[in-house]
């Protein structure tokens, strides 16, 4: 299945990617022939399957809603490229 | 070079804990070994010697105060980038990650260090633990100890070159399609993939989520089934970590005998080079002198895994990696007006062209108007692989298999190539979308000179008999006399 320039533009907005026309134009072949051994299992027959989301035994056991001990504000903003007054800061919201 | 770099996580801690060696004499023979081999290796992104050696005096000191030893007492290991640990930059791989320190320890790391063990270094990566060759690292090439033009495999290469190298008896890597067992096949080391939830994820940078997995490696399974059971167990802090206990590593004790082994078929088919098909045969028909039952079986739905892997892999991957935005930790584009033109930038420069192909890949097939054609279908298939397992170990106790289709490939052979690259996964991504545990064993060398692995997989959480086995094939097989040509310079030492 042949994937097209402009749908690769689309999937990078969605994705915060930016390409130049150069990637653009690599990504486009690439991800085509990728797509081409993806579409491999259209051969099967998948009707009465039910979908594994993941393979653990458990599905998401809850714990008791009691506060335990987390990062501090100072450990948690040690990592941040930019910082003020406890908060992370980043450049304006709306353009 | 000391002998202390060559007797193994067992022998070095008995040593230790006899008090014939202390930790700190442990750590610096490694780190000696690492300064005169890894420039040319590249295994270590970043070895911690003041780190390393601080642990290991605080392991003396309470050995000499009488406390009991761990059971990797002074032992050091290897940790892939890929896992947090405390104080020490983690990167991952990747650009975007560059300046991180992790506030906290990964679970397994924590455990390895409570076990006694010391954590030598970081050991590099493909980025995000994308690929098969760690040729994706934004940081640096790793080299296959056996030769040296060649690739140690991936993602976790710097882990497995590290310890065929003999600069450290241990490492931890993670696994989401081989990136354990494939570069243990090809650098001749061992390496396991437990069951999935055996092992706690919380401190390791998510690639896909429903099939991740640590996993240590070493030079023998004993000490692969030792560094196991340290990191093992259930951990409130990962909500897919099993309750259930840690294997026990005596469990890998009493041999081959009655286990009955299965061989699917589809894993011998084309593609397979001829060298490492007669060898996994002639490990089998040792398999059957030493008591096991081998019978041919059939995975029908083999051919569909890559497909279904890449599908399901990159779909998690794109939500995943959506983290990495400039705002809380790593690289942040300079000069951004407004926050979205900071997330372009940022991980525009931030991310390598595989991380990019797969989150534009992930991305794709999760968005509108294809999210059942692809996930769903991928997710759909991944029910018929599982229970194309659930069917021959209803028969079987164990699958044998070769682990790779070739063995060690040259350095830039098939990075202009992802489909080349993403099909020496077809043996191992299998085990993945069925959660299975899965053990790397080497079982000869090719004419060239090349390791080649043999895949035990096994039941889930049944990691014992897939150890036993292999344990049992490693004594037969004596392939641990066998060690790597290093460069001249180090093989001086020997």
């Amino acid at each position: 299945m042949p994937i097209t320039r402009d749908e690769v533009r689309h999937i990078a907005r969605l994705a915060n990617l930016e390409f130049s026309d150069e990637e653009q134009e690599r990504f486009t072949r690439q991800l085509s022939a990728i797509l081409d051994h993806v579409a491999h299992l259209d051969r099967l027959d998948t009707a009465a399957v039910e979908p594994t989301s993941h393979a653990g035994e458990d599905a998401s056991p809850l714990r008791d809603d009691v506060p335990e001990p987390t990062l501090s504000t100072e450990e948690a903003l040690a990592n941040a490229p930019e910082s003020a007054r406890g908060l992370f800061k980043v450049p304006r919201v709306l353009g | 070079m000391s002998e202390l770099t060559r007797i193994g996580a067992r022998a070095l801690r008995d040593r230790i804990a006899a008090r014939a060696v202390s930790a700190v004499e442990s750590v610096n023979a490694h780190l000696e070994r690492a300064a005169a081999v890894d420039a040319r290796l590249g295994a270590f992104t970043l070895i911690d010697e003041a780190g390393a050696r601080t642990q290991a005096a605080a392991i003396d000191a309470a050995i000499a105060r009488g406390e009991p030893a761990g059971p990797l007492a002074g032992v050091p290991i290897a940790v892939k980038d890929i896992l947090c640990t405390r104080g020490v930059p983690t990167r991952c791989g990747s650009r975007i990650l560059d300046g991180f320190v992790p506030p906290f320890d990964a679970t397994a790391v924590a455990r390895l260090r409570a076990a006694g063990a010391v954590v030598i270094g970081k050991a590099n990566m493909d980025e995000f633990a994308m690929g098969s060759s760690t040729e994706n690292s934004a940081y640096q090439v790793t080299r296959n100890p056996w030769d040296l033009a060649r690739v140690p495999g991936g993602s976790s290469g710097g882990s497995a070159a590290a310890v065929a190298a003999d600069l450290c008896p241990a490492a931890l890597g993670t696994d989401t399609g081989g990136s354990i067992r494939q570069p243990a096949a090809l650098c001749g080391v061992v390496g396991l993939k437990p069951t999935y939830g055996r092992v706690s994820r919380y401190g390791v940078v998510a690639f896909a989520s429903s099939l991740d997995q640590v996993g240590p490696f070493a030079n023998s399974v004993a000490d692969v089934a030792v560094v196991l059971e340290a990191i093992a167990g259930h951990d409130p802090h990962d909500a897919t970590s099993a309750r259930r206990d840690p294997p026990r590593a005596r469990e890998a004790e009493g041999g081959a005998q009655g286990i009955r082994i299965g061989v699917p078929k589809e894993y011998f088919a084309a593609g397979l080079d001829a060298e490492i098909a007669a060898s996994v045969r002639a490990a089998l028909a040792r398999a059957e002198r030493l008591g096991a039952t081998v019978e041919e079986v059939s995975l029908p739905h083999t051919e569909y895994a890559i497909p279904t892997y890449y599908v399901l892999a990159t779909a998690e991957a794109s939500s995943n990696l959506a983290r990495y935005d400039g705002v809380r930790y790593g690289h942040r584009a300079a000069g951004a007006e407004t926050l979205q033109a900071l997330y372009l930038r940022t991980r525009g420069a931030g991310f390598g062209a595989e991380v990019k192909r797969r989150i534009m890949l992930g991305t794709y097939v999760l968005s509108s108007g294809y999210y059942d054609a692809f996930y769903l279908k991928g997710q759909k298939v991944r029910t018929l692989i599982r229970r194309d397992f659930d069917a021959v170990f209803a028969k079987v106790d164990l699958l044998v298999t070769p682990t790779t289709p070739t063995p060690a490939f040259r350095i830039g052979e098939k990075t202009d190539d992802p489909l080349a690259m993403y099909l020496s996964d077809v043996y191992t991504v299998t085990v993945n979308l069925a959660g299975l545990p899965g053990l790397s064993l080497p079982c000869g060398v090719t004419g060239a000179g090349l390791p080649i692995g043999l895949q035990i997989v096994g039941r889930h959480f049944d990691e014992a008999t897939v150890l036993r086995l292999g344990a049992a094939l490693e004594a037969d097989l004596g392939f641990r006399e066998r060690r790597p040509r290093l460069p001249e310079q180090a093989a001086a030492g020997r």
